[in-house]
């Protein structure tokens, strides 16, 4: 475009049309900044008022220039803070949707992956129809599971702990683990599974030999997937567990219920941020897959 | 595979180390579909017999027809929380769908710096409806939030106070949602745009249509499909509705912005009335069948014609 411009420089139709072209560059990128201002402005807020003193929020509001410097919040946040009884901050609902999220999302992934070459791979007959009614768990709305999940935890004594929230995300992930694998393999070409067959592999020989080395890909678009959406879960997270079982989902939201008293904003900014920097470290990282990930998820 | 499930005709046939090898890949399936199966329709099934019970404080299994059915359209809260869905899906899926549309189309410009436009965007999908709920709460409280900054600017009359007055709070579960939600509908938005023929956007530039015309008359047209599926994911997205208003209002102020996952909750959990909660819940899931079903055969329909016409 630069140096078409500039052959042309004399011309007054191309003037014009430099002219246009400035205007509508300026329209596009001045959309653009004000759009990302509001999308950047509560991540901003609460990355400053975690680091903010709470005289200083509460004179001046939540939006404003910071004029202290503290990293007594996160301390407070991580270590210390009081909630319900307990005085030790947030770290323990850190650890377990920690220990809820990774459990749960390396054992969905990987029933996902082999029932996903299983149903692209080694179809029997019917396979497609239970293929469509697995995929119907996709849709399904958690209040239509609360009530089962709640006599099958109390039956397995799992109420109140994260195994009991592994076990559930475990069983509504396949779905969508499956799905995305499945619509993965399929495009891997039948013939080199043919080829491996007649040259004796066996089933779990193709998967490993043939099917993993090509998977990298999928897989992490469907452990980002998976982990993001565990972390974030929050209906699950708030029924089946209470205290210090709690996953940082529903203890934030009971952190911000607790205020009997004065909002502690500095304390609360930075509990909000440590919840939020696991799923956007991920983001950040892996943003392609997590891209392709929302991609496929909504039009399959 | 053909054969897995019959016992094989031929005398000779493959022996029982064959056979069991063929039967490996429904083996392996079988525990991970049933566990799927058991959770699709067996939960759905145990929840609708629930709510068709006398069940109160615990589930009871005594039959008693469609008495909780009519209990839940007798009571004012459900009524509120439905007449909620059906407002703030309207303007959440529209809001969502034309913000992502007019991001999609102006980072489709040409931009420098797309990548980084398109993260900026997206960012608030990757964090928890909990936290974007708390921090926007904060920022709608009036004497610590926006009002307070925009006053503090010199516009000392400015009132912004959406989720203290009963009337608006349901509109800031609708700004926050579409905050939250129209990077996902830009990312698909410009992965349509991305995808339109090249050539049939020169042929309309050399019959000298302007930009507007072309984006009106040629791309969006073709892009159609997605627009649909944008939709479908943010009804869904919508009739989901639990945590973003908890977080952010808690159903207030009073029972403003009560929706039915809520009301659900609220039933099963705390009010002990379980048959009226699985009701409702499958009342959720009956809204949900109103607009998956149809777009399912949509699909359907598309593909086989798709297929006929080569």
């Amino acid at each position: 475009m630069a140096d078409i411009a500039l052959t042309r420089a004399l011309d007054p139709e191309a003037a014009i049309a430099g002219r246009r072209y400035f205007r509508s560059r300026t329209i596009i990128y001045g959309l653009l900044t004000i759009f990302a201002i509001v999308y950047l402005l509560p991540l901003v807020v609460v990355i400053l008022n975690s680091f903010r003193q709470l005289p200083e929020i509460a004179q001046n509001g939540l939006i404003a220039w910071p004029r202290s410097f503290s990293f007594k919040a996160w301390v407070d946040a991580w270590s210390t803070y009081c909630v319900g009884g307990t005085c030790a901050g947030m770290q323990g609902n850190f650890f377990n949707s920690l220990k809820l999220a990774i459990p749960a999302t390396i054992i969905s992934t990987a029933i996902g992956a082999i029932n996903g070459y299983i149903l692209s791979k080694w179809k029997f007959r019917g396979s497609e129809i239970l293929f469509g009614c697995m995929m119907l768990g996709v849709f399904m709305p958690g209040q239509v599971a609360l009530m089962p999940w709640a006599y099958i935890l109390g039956t397995l004594h799992l109420t109140n702990s994260t195994y009991g929230l592994i076990l559930i995300h475990c069983v509504q992930g396949i779905s969508f683990t499956t799905l995305f694998c499945r619509n993965f393999y399929v495009n891997i070409p039948d013939d080199l599974i043919k080829a491996a067959r007649i040259d004796g592999a066996g089933f779990w020989r193709i998967f490993r030999k043939i099917i993993l080395p090509l998977s990298p890909p999928i897989l992490i678009v469907t452990v980002i997937w998976q982990f993001t959406g565990i972390w974030n879960e929050f209906l699950y997270a708030v029924i089946f567990t209470s205290g210090r079982e709690q996953p940082i989902t529903a203890a934030l939201v009971a952190l911000s219920t607790n205020g009997t008293n004065v909002r502690v904003y500095d304390v609360m900014s930075a509990a909000v941020l440590i919840g939020a920097l696991p799923p956007l470290l991920v983001y950040l990282l892996g943003g392609k897959y997590f891209v392709r990930g929302l991609t496929q998820g909504a039009i399959k | 595979m053909q054969s897995v499930l019959e016992p094989s005709a031929a005398a000779a046939g493959p022996s029982w180390r064959e056979r069991l090898a063929q039967a490996v890949p429904f083996l392996v399936l079988a525990p991970s579909l049933a566990a799927t199966l058991i959770y699709v329709f067996v939960f759905t099934g145990w929840t609708l017999y629930i709510s068709l019970s006398n069940s109160s404080l615990l589930p009871t299994y005594k039959f008693i027809g469609l008495k909780p059915y009519a209990d839940l359209w007798a009571n004012t809260r459900w009524n509120i929380a439905y007449h909620n869905l059906f407002i703030f899906s309207a303007f959440y899926v529209v809001g969502a769908m034309a913000v992502g549309l007019l991001l999609a189309i102006v980072i489709d410009q040409r931009v420098r710096g797309e990548a980084i436009w398109r993260t900026i965007f997206l960012y608030p999908l990757a964090v928890s409806f909990v936290v974007t709920g708390t921090v926007w709460s904060w920022l709608y409280t009036p004497d610590t939030g926006i009002q307070l900054f925009v006053r503090s600017l010199g516009w000392s009359n400015f009132t912004f106070a959406l989720t203290t007055d009963r009337n608006l709070a349901l509109y800031a579960i609708v700004i926050t949602g579409i905050w939250q939600s129209s990077g996902f509908a830009m990312a698909l938005f410009l992965a349509g745009l991305r995808s339109v023929d090249q050539d049939i956007i020169k042929a309309a530039q050399i019959d000298g249509a302007g930009v507007f015309r072309i984006y009106a008359r040629v791309i969006l047209p073709t892009i159609a499909p997605i627009f649909l599926a944008v939709m479908v994911v943010l009804l869904q997205f919508a009739i989901k509705t639990f945590d973003l208003a908890i977080a952010l209002t808690n159903g207030g102020p009073g029972i403003a912005t009560t929706f039915p996952a809520i009301y659900v909750y609220d039933l099963m959990f705390q009010r002990g009335q379980i048959a009226q909660g699985a009701a409702a819940a499958i009342m959720i899931l009956a809204a949900l069948a109103v607009v998956l079903v149809p777009y399912s055969l949509w699909l359907v329909w598309r593909k086989r014609r798709e297929g006929k016409n080569g």
